[in-house]
């Protein structure tokens, strides 16, 4: 009755496999028809750009330039592979792990940074983006998501039978996510409303140091069950099943179908953050299974044997990692914090007597410093 | 001028609003075909339609949660949280996300999301249905936090706190839905000063003995209360906070510097309560106008009792009396 649990591998949606072999699908395989070869070379293209970005705010946190890191690490084609299905249209309401995304979306790398470097709590405008801010607390951005796409709806970009004008949400959360509160409102609201929202869960099968089985008895995708939202586990390791399953649901949503719930099994080959210690809670053996079934490896073999991976392509690619990491690595050092009266700034839009009343006392405050010259910090 | 019940202004004004801009929204628990539990929100959905008058899925979080998203896209939804016991799933949507979205964005998303929520008590009400909330709120930066005290002021500030872009917690005192009192239905809407023109104090009855502060269910209460002093040989002024967040101290502070005396009344618990932020202010600013401490009248430390002690529970004619008394014998 239960089928699979949260970590299986049973029953996923897959197009290419862990060797570089290719899987054919009825359903999906069409779907993903229109990746020539271009398409996936950018696709594995901006894999390895990203994960070389990761690898080096993983270093830049050790040198302590960040107070933390978030690292994707592993998840490279869940994040590529469905970002890719996006069209100019849609809006992206990400967790604050979707660097790749962030990216995709034309956010520059070094912004993201600014959020961990502790300088501010945003550095991108969404509307530029399409890409809503990162939130930390789990799962309460569903519900934006969906009230978002309710909006959609309302604006009248939804179904109208124009898939150039038509929008949709796309929503990413993880394993844990699945649990809280607010994320089972999301379905809800969701479903009553037939909302044009892709509920994208990344299992990456760890909430911190908690397995999926602490979240779920059963597969996640099977969520969407009780609330009539049609769920589908993919491979999310698999670049060409993540675009496709995510094509097949942003395109039900945008014609107005509804919400999908997509589960994409992949594994979080990192920590938690550069906080957390994964040797506390899992094996060398586990980590290994899963390096073997890397995002970035199969495409690269599937490519190569194809031979539609040229030795120059390699290369400029692994430049491009490299400037990237430089880039980042020189202009993060050189960021600096504002003057602290910014932290004043935009607590509302209109003005507020007791934050106006507290930024002049604390002007006068620091400015009795410079007059005396004296200081005890 | 025009005689409404307080419940019948503030729908009067929700009409107003949702005419006067077609992306405001009204959303809740049985908001839409109902009417409302107390009818707030009657003959809307009838007018404008289920697209924007929705009867919400039985979820807090939920309703507060997809306003944000909504407001992200350009509409704003004054959503209603059916009785004030029933706030706190939304708690985390609410001070997390929709008070701190503006200032974590760099002001580039503002949500003009209105949460309207009937509250306090003296209705003889069932558990959770007669709390004092506002101070959780008003503790909160990012939110701005109103009551109105009577039909005129829920006419007028339901459209103030709509028009404006800030998050706006409004708790209406359901113990006054049924007030009647003149309203001015042909006031101009001055949409430009509707965040001003909420977020101060008014008083309400002029004096030079002492001051009383009240919000809500308790500007009556003082008001029937100055009848009493005035009989008894003193003149006292009464304010109408009207705003706890933004605070209008400075309207209580040129009072008191004038009576020199104050007491401040709430349904709310005394302690660490609304009262609280303002006697300290006060203290602050009109220390040597005093000439007795500031005394507050508050609910008991104790959560909302049984309807039959509530009116032994509740600040209540005597129990306010007895404070000016205390405070007039300095």
């Amino acid at each position: 009755m239960n089928g699979p649990g949260p970590l299986s591998e049973d029953g996923l949606v897959r197009l290419l496999g862990h060797k570089g072999d290719s899987f054919t699908n009825p359903v999906f395989s069409p779907l993903a028809q229109d990746l020539g070869y271009d398409a996936l070379r950018t696709m594995w293209r901006e894999m390895v750009v990203i994960r070389a970005y990761d690898n080096e705010a993983t270093a830049l946190q050790r040198q302590g330039e960040l107070g933390l890191w978030v690292p994707l690490i592993g998840q490279e084609a869940a994040q590529v592979g469905s970002a890719h299905a996006l069209s100019e249209r849609d809006w992206v309401f990400p967790s604050y792990r979707e660097h790749a995304v962030a990216v995709h979306r034309g956010i520059d790398p070094v912004d993201i940074l600014k959020i961990w470097r502790g300088l501010e709590h945003s550095s991108w405008t969404p509307s530029e983006h399409r890409f809503h801010l990162y939130t930390l607390v789990i799962g309460s951005h569903t519900l934006h998501a969906t009230g978002f796409a309710m909006a959609l709806d309302m604006d009248g970009l939804v179904g109208s039978g124009r898939p150039d004008h038509d929008a949709a949400v796309l929503c990413y959360f993880g394993d844990g996510a699945t649990s809280e509160g607010d994320m089972n409102e999301a379905l809800v609201f969701a479903a009553v409303n037939n909302a044009p929202v892709v509920f994208l869960c990344q299992n990456n099968q760890y909430a911190i140091s908690e397995p999926a089985t602490r979240q779920a008895r059963v597969a996640l995708a099977r969520r969407g069950d009780g609330f009539g939202i049609p769920g589908v586990r993919v491979d999310g390791n698999d670049v060409l099943a993540m675009y496709a399953v995510t094509k097949q649901a942003l395109q039900r949503a945008r014609s107005g179908g509804g919400p999908t719930f997509i589960e994409a099994l992949t594994y979080r080959m990192g920590a938690h953050t550069t906080s957390d210690d994964p040797s506390r809670y899992r094996t060398r053996a586990e980590e290994d299974y899963w390096r073997e079934r890397d995002p970035i490896d199969r495409l690269g073999i599937f490519l190569k044997r194809a031979g539609e991976l040229p030795r120059e392509f390699q290369d400029e690619v692994q430049a491009e990692g490299k400037a990237l990491a430089i880039r980042v690595r020189e202009e993060t050092r050189s960021l600096l914090r504002g003057p602290s009266l910014e932290m004043f700034d935009h607590v509302y839009a209109e003005p507020h007597a007791i934050v106006d009343g507290e930024r002049a006392w604390y002007e006068r405050y620091k400015k009795s410093f410079v007059e005396t010259g004296v200081s005890h910090r | 001028m025009t005689t409404l019940t307080m419940a019948a202004a503030i729908n009067l004004g929700l009409r107003k609003a949702m005419e006067r801009d077609s992306k405001v929204l009204v959303m809740g628990e049985d908001v839409g075909v109902l009417g409302g539990v107390f009818r707030v929100t009657d003959g809307l959905y009838k007018d404008f339609g289920p697209s924007r008058v929705m009867d919400t899925p039985l979820a807090e979080s939920g309703i507060v949660g997809t306003a944000i998203g909504m407001a992200m896209r350009g509409y704003r939804p004054v959503c209603e949280i059916q009785f004030d016991g029933f706030i706190y799933p939304a708690f985390d949507q609410i001070t997390t996300q929709l008070a701190k979205m503006h200032y974590r964005s760099h002001g580039q998303i503002t949500l003009p999301v209105t949460i309207r929520v009937p509250f306090a008590g003296g209705i003889g009400a069932v558990e959770h249905h007669s709390e004092s909330p506002e101070a959780y709120f008003a503790h909160t930066a990012g939110l701005r936090v109103v009551s109105p005290a009577t039909p005129d002021d829920g006419y007028s500030m339901i459209q103030q706190a709509i028009a404006c872009p800030d998050p706006v917690l409004f708790f209406e005192p359901k113990a006054r839905y049924w007030d009647k009192a003149e309203v001015d239905l042909d006031a101009p809407f001055d949409e430009a000063a509707a965040t001003s023109g909420m977020a101060h104090a008014r008083v309400v009855r002029r004096g030079n003995d002492i001051t009383i502060v009240a919000y809500g269910p308790t500007v009556r209460l003082a008001l029937e209360a100055s009848q009493v002093i005035e009989d008894e040989g003193s003149s006292p002024e009464v304010v109408d906070l009207r705003s706890i967040s933004p605070l209008d101290h400075l309207t209580v502070t040129r009072s008191v510097k004038k009576t020199g005396r104050c007491v401040i009344v709430h349904e709310a618990p005394t302690a660490f309560g609304v009262g609280a932020e303002l006697a300290a202010r006060i203290t602050e600013e009109a220390f040597f106008h005093l000439e007795a401490p500031v005394l507050r009248v508050g609910g008991f430390y104790v959560p909302y009792p049984g309807s039959k002690h509530e009116h032994d529970y509740l600040p209540n004619l005597d129990r306010l009396l007895d404070a000016v008394d205390r405070v007039l014998a300095h």
